[in-house]
């Protein structure tokens, strides 16, 4: 697999990276050399083998059906750059 | 003892220009899961809060906070599998579907794409008298839901309100099995039915705790058959996705009209553009939402928060065994056991409460009787005062008393719809109130001669009249009721008036 500059751009557009033209070549040479290395482990034969997916035998931790958090909106929006009445404000979203 | 025989429904065809149309549909219903709190935090699902008050930090996306999953919300996907007759899968996982949005503080949807908790099963969607459709579902996986932007506080802003994000979802995925708008509707109805009996969600379509994606494509008769024996969508048209709709009526409307419009192009020589479209109530139309197609790239992988979800069939035996008696079943058992008519059994059973107030008044002795009561004359009074069948004014097991007063012939049918009158108003009981009231019918045919003979005996001319016309005995049944206060019983009347005139 070869990654173009459009590529490249497309990518850094889904991610919501700013990426400037003249930048792009390098990252796309980048995106290739790491996409190379990585396909060395194509090379291993893994048919039959189940993926892991932990290091240790733990299974998934469960909780209960109970409202322990919360009530906390004071918090919640002290990060936002604006907030209003208790909602987030942000620029005008709209289909 | 189930008879699910059934015939299915003719396809909906649509008249072109040029050629008759046929519909196809899937759907995508979102089934918010009845939990208290969220899918992976234990910030609370509640409905209307205060904004941004039931969040916790996983939910805001906050910096090194961990997804737990709730065991509930997974309990109710396995219980909605299994009521789906669905193949519960021990093993899933979940995913991060990838996209930007500010009610999506993750920036990603934690969802199930390559591994849903529940395979396929299916729905039977009736349609009365006998004919329905079986729908198969495709798949069931739990996701998030995301929270709520609202456009129209301010003029330049929009407002995020986070309460939602992250709520327990079901997203119930049918096959394209669905052929017209009264289908589709007819779908939705009766999965939420199910879901209601299940426990596992409200159903409150206004509150958008039930809602669908519908996906709509056109073919030529004939088509659809070479697609359900190859299952290749190759002989189907190029489908549209119309989202989020959550009102019976604006998913019909928005079919129709998608499917006109797509006839239109075709017919004009052009081709569909599979899309995501929006439908508008207001102009009753359809318009594409350019804005999500570029971000149609959601770039899944597995979310490295989680592991895969194991779950033991034993657990899933136990979720099993505690299934309730589900739609289909209760309303075949009403037909068999009640001898009702399809049409009341379904009515009946439309939901648990009304089902289960029915068998109540069906002790009372008749189910025939009991349904057309609770039908006809409670539904009826509970409609127009505003009442829903959770808060009747009469409890079950006095309308049971007015039914058995009515069989065991103590009032007529007439005497009946006062009794109940008084006992749906006053929170009387209904043995109490005739017996007070002097409402039972005399059944005592020497009363009942008495009074008959007093009115022959006064009408002399009348009586002359009837020999000749026997049409007119019915007056002398008229006057003997009145005379008894409407209490007699009026074959006893009807009876003694002919023999007493020799007709």
């Amino acid at each position: 697999m070869s990654i173009d500059e459009n590529t490249a751009a497309r990518v850094a557009k889904l991610a919501r990276i700013k990426v400037e033209d003249e930048a792009l070549p390098a990252l796309a040479s980048d995106f290739n050399r790491i996409l190379g290395f990585i396909e060395q482990l194509n090379e291993v034969d893994v048919e039959g083998v189940e993926p892991m997916t932990s290091v240790t035998p733990v299974r998934l931790k469960r909780r209960d059906d109970v409202v322990t958090d919360g009530n906390q909106q004071q918090k919640v929006l002290a990060n936002a750059p604006d907030a209003r009445e208790g909602f987030f404000a942000v620029p005008k979203v709209v289909e | 003892m189930l008879d699910l025989t059934y015939e299915t429904p003719k396809p909906k065809v649509i008249a072109g220009a040029k050629h008759d149309w046929e519909l196809v549909i899937g759907m995508e219903v979102h089934a918010q899961v009845s939990s208290k709190a969220k899918l992976f935090s234990a910030a609370s699902t509640q409905f209307g809060a205060e904004p941004n008050s039931n969040v916790a930090f996983v939910d805001a996306a906050m910096p090194g906070m961990l997804p737990v999953i709730n065991e509930f919300c997974v309990e109710q996907a396995v219980r909605t599998g299994l009521g789906l007759k669905a193949e519960i899968n021990l093993v899933s996982a979940f995913d991060r579907k990838n996209y930007f949005y500010p009610d999506l503080p993750q920036g990603y949807q934690i969802s199930q794409l390559y591994h849903p908790i529940v395979g396929e099963g299916e729905v039977l969607v009736d349609m009365g008298n006998g004919i329905a459709r079986l729908v198969r579902i495709e798949r069931i996986h739990l996701e998030q839901d995301a929270g709520k932007s609202i456009h129209d506080m301010d003029p330049n802003m929009s407002f995020v309100d986070l309460n939602r994000t992250g709520v327990a979802l079901m997203e119930i995925v049918s096959r394209p099995d669905i052929r017209g708008p009264e289908e589709a509707a007819a779908y939705i109805t009766k999965l939420r039915q199910i879901l209601r009996y299940l426990g596992t969600c409200d159903g409150n379509m206004q509150n958008g705790n039930l809602r669908a994606d519908v996906n709509v494509s056109i073919c030529r008769p004939g088509q659809y058959e070479k697609y359900q024996e190859t299952q290749d969508f190759s002989h189907l048209g190029t489908r549209c996705e119309i989202k989020n709709m959550n009102s019976m009526r604006f998913i019909q409307a928005a079919i129709e009209y998608e499917a006109r419009r797509q006839i239109a192009i075709v017919e004009a020589g052009g081709s569909v553009d599979q899309e995501t479209r929006l439908y508008d109530p207001d102009k009753n139309e359809t318009r594409s939402m350019r804005s999500k197609e570029e971000a149609h790239d959601y770039r899944y992988f597995p979310d490295p928060d989680l592991l895969p979800l194991e779950i033991e069939q034993a657990w899933v035996d136990d979720i099993a065994n505690t299934l309730p008696e589900l739609p289909d079943q209760k309303k075949a058992r009403f037909i068999n056991d009640f001898g009702l008519a399809d049409y009341d059994a379904s009515v009946l059973t439309a939901d648990l409460e009304s089902a289960g107030y029915f068998e109540k008044v069906a002790q009372g002795g008749d189910g025939k009787l009991a349904a057309n009561w609770v039908i006809n004359e409670l539904f009826g009074r509970l409609k127009k005062d505003g009442h829903d069948i959770t808060t009747s004014p009469i409890a079950p097991e006095r309308l049971a008393k007015i039914v058995a007063l009515i069989s065991k012939g103590d009032i007529s049918g007439k005497i009946a719809k006062d009794v109940f009158d008084i006992a749906y108003t006053s929170d009387r009981d209904p043995e109490e109130i005739v017996e007070t009231e002097g409402l039972k019918q005399v059944t005592d045919t020497g009363a009942i001669e008495a009074a008959v003979d007093e009115v022959i005996a006064a009408n002399p001319a009348q009586v002359e009249k009837a020999k000749a016309n026997p049409k007119l005995a019915g007056w002398f049944v008229g006057q003997v009721m009145k005379a008894t206060g409407g209490k007699a019983n009026p074959k006893a009347v009807n009876d003694l008036v002919s023999a007493k005139l020799g007709l």
